[in-house]
């Protein structure tokens, strides 16, 4: 049984492979259904972080289940503003809680966290750290809107310090994987992921322009490109520029490839390419409803 | 003339620890590892850079060492060895031994990492050889190569 929810690195292929089935279940059920698969029970959401799309997830996901959410607030109104720690406020709140959701800007707080709590603690994001959940979701994406074993991937954008693609990497590394990594030259993937993934047997191809990996990959997947990495306003307006995908940089693409992207989008993505056939990002999205379903139901079963 | 001037540096101890084949210049870093500040009641011998065999030693009178203390030393010195000297002879002798996992002896170089706050998290690695020794935060999953000395808490 699945305790806590910290890093995906925790997670065997296997495992992976159960909750990813597991949310194909309880799909139906996240597109206007409803169950009593956790009815009585209690979802604390604990934020240091403002996240209304992952906290609003969680929150569906848990009432889909006919649960139940309480949320600690704003922190500003709460004990944490009259300076207790996370670990005392942890050790409170699985009094009050059968689970606990934490988004928190420090990382490793969400490991630290499972150590005081006498329940399972799912990690929401810590810092530039872990969001297993995120990675759950874009799994299940691939998988179902293309296919995961073997996949030709593309991951674009800020490969430096976009802990979502780390993630993704790491996870996509345990499902023979091919791997275009697509960013400009200040913004690589750390050499130790690149490591990493070399050992597990995941063939890389690094590059700087997008044109070398558009036409034969499955999946392209963008990430945002922050004006605040680069010094120069004029160098950033080029590379983001660079690696704006159009309607019209979709021509000599594989006809059954699709788009992804964490979101919220800002101008990775031409709203021109939202109508294509390409475009998932939004269904995406959705998708995080019955993988966190799907999670919530095996942390408390 | 050699031995002479040996013994002249390093006189031989009663009782206690000598730490031998220390990589050399190491020597401070390990007394820092082993807590030994000066302000405690030992008497301490440090002989750095022997110019025949390149390494240091270290010798801690009327105190023997144990094993788990002492494998923290492999951290930063790899082929260190622990003699335990009883009345003058040599009554154990072992290498020291790169430990799997570390708690409390060096910090996360990652300044963001919830070790580095006042939450009660103890900040500890899981230890790796690759190229170098490489300790990985089992927080926030920051790994440390080269420069462990200079996180040593």
């Amino acid at each position: 049984m699945m305790r806590h929810v910290i890093s995906i690195k925790d997670f065997s292929r296997d495992t992976i492979d159960g909750i990813l089935d597991r949310a194909a279940e309880l799909e139906s059920i996240a597109s206007g259904g409803s169950s009593n698969i956790l009815s009585g029970r209690i979802l604390a959401t604990l934020f240091y972080e403002p996240s209304t799309r992952t906290r609003l997830s969680f929150d569906s996901a848990m009432k889909r289940l006919g649960g139940n959410v309480i949320d600690f607030g704003s922190i500003e109104v709460s004990s944490i503003a009259k300076g207790e720690n996370l670990a005392d406020t942890i050790s409170v709140l699985s009094g009050y809680a059968d689970a606990i959701v934490l988004r928190h800007p420090r990382e490793g707080a969400a490991r630290m966290a499972s150590e005081f709590s006498s329940v399972p603690v799912i990690n929401a994001g810590d810092g530039a750290g872990q969001h297993p959940t995120q990675t759950l979701l874009d799994l299940y994406t691939i998988r179902k809107e293309s296919k995961l074993n073997g996949v030709k991937i593309a991951l674009v954008g800020d490969l430096k310090y976009g802990r979502t693609v780390h993630s993704l990497a790491h996870a996509l590394s345990m499902y023979n994987s091919e791997m275009y990594l697509v960013s400009p030259e200040q913004l690589k993937m750390p050499d130790s992921i690149k490591d990493d993934l070399t050992k597990s047997g995941t063939k890389i191809i690094e590059t700087t322009n997008i044109d070398d990996a558009i036409g034969v990959v499955d999946v392209l997947y963008l990430t945002r490109i922050q004006k605040e990495r680069f010094p120069d306003p004029a160098e950033y307006q080029m590379v983001a520029g660079s690696y704006k995908v159009t309607k019209d940089t979709l021509k000599e693409v594989k006809d059954d490839l699709i788009i992804m992207h964490p979101l919220p989008r800002v101008n990775e993505i031409d709203s021109d390419v939202d109508s294509t056939r390409h475009a998932v990002y939004f269904r995406q999205s959705f998708y995080g409803v019955p993988v966190r379903m799907a999670i919530l139901s095996m942390v408390m079963a | 003339m050699t031995v002479q001037s040996k013994e002249l540096r390093v006189r031989r101890i009663k009782n206690g620890t000598v730490i031998d084949h220390i990589t050399a210049g190491q020597a401070l870093t390990v007394l820092r590892i082993l807590g030994i500040t000066g302000q405690s009641d030992e008497v301490v011998s440090v002989v750095m850079n022997v110019s025949d065999r390149k390494k240091d030693i270290v010798k801690i009178e009327d105190r023997e060492l144990d094993p788990e203390e002492v494998d923290t030393i492999a951290l930063i010195s790899p082929d260190a060895t622990i003699n335990i000297i009883r009345d003058y002879k040599v009554a154990e002798k072992h290498e020291v031994i790169l430990p799997q996992h570390i708690e409390g002896v060096v910090r996360c170089m990652n300044p963001n990492c919830i070790t580095n706050t006042d939450e009660p998290a103890l900040a500890g690695f899981e230890i790796s050889r690759g190229k170098g020794v490489e300790l990985r935060c089992v927080y926030c999953g920051k790994v440390i190569t080269d420069q462990i000395a200079d996180f040593l808490i």
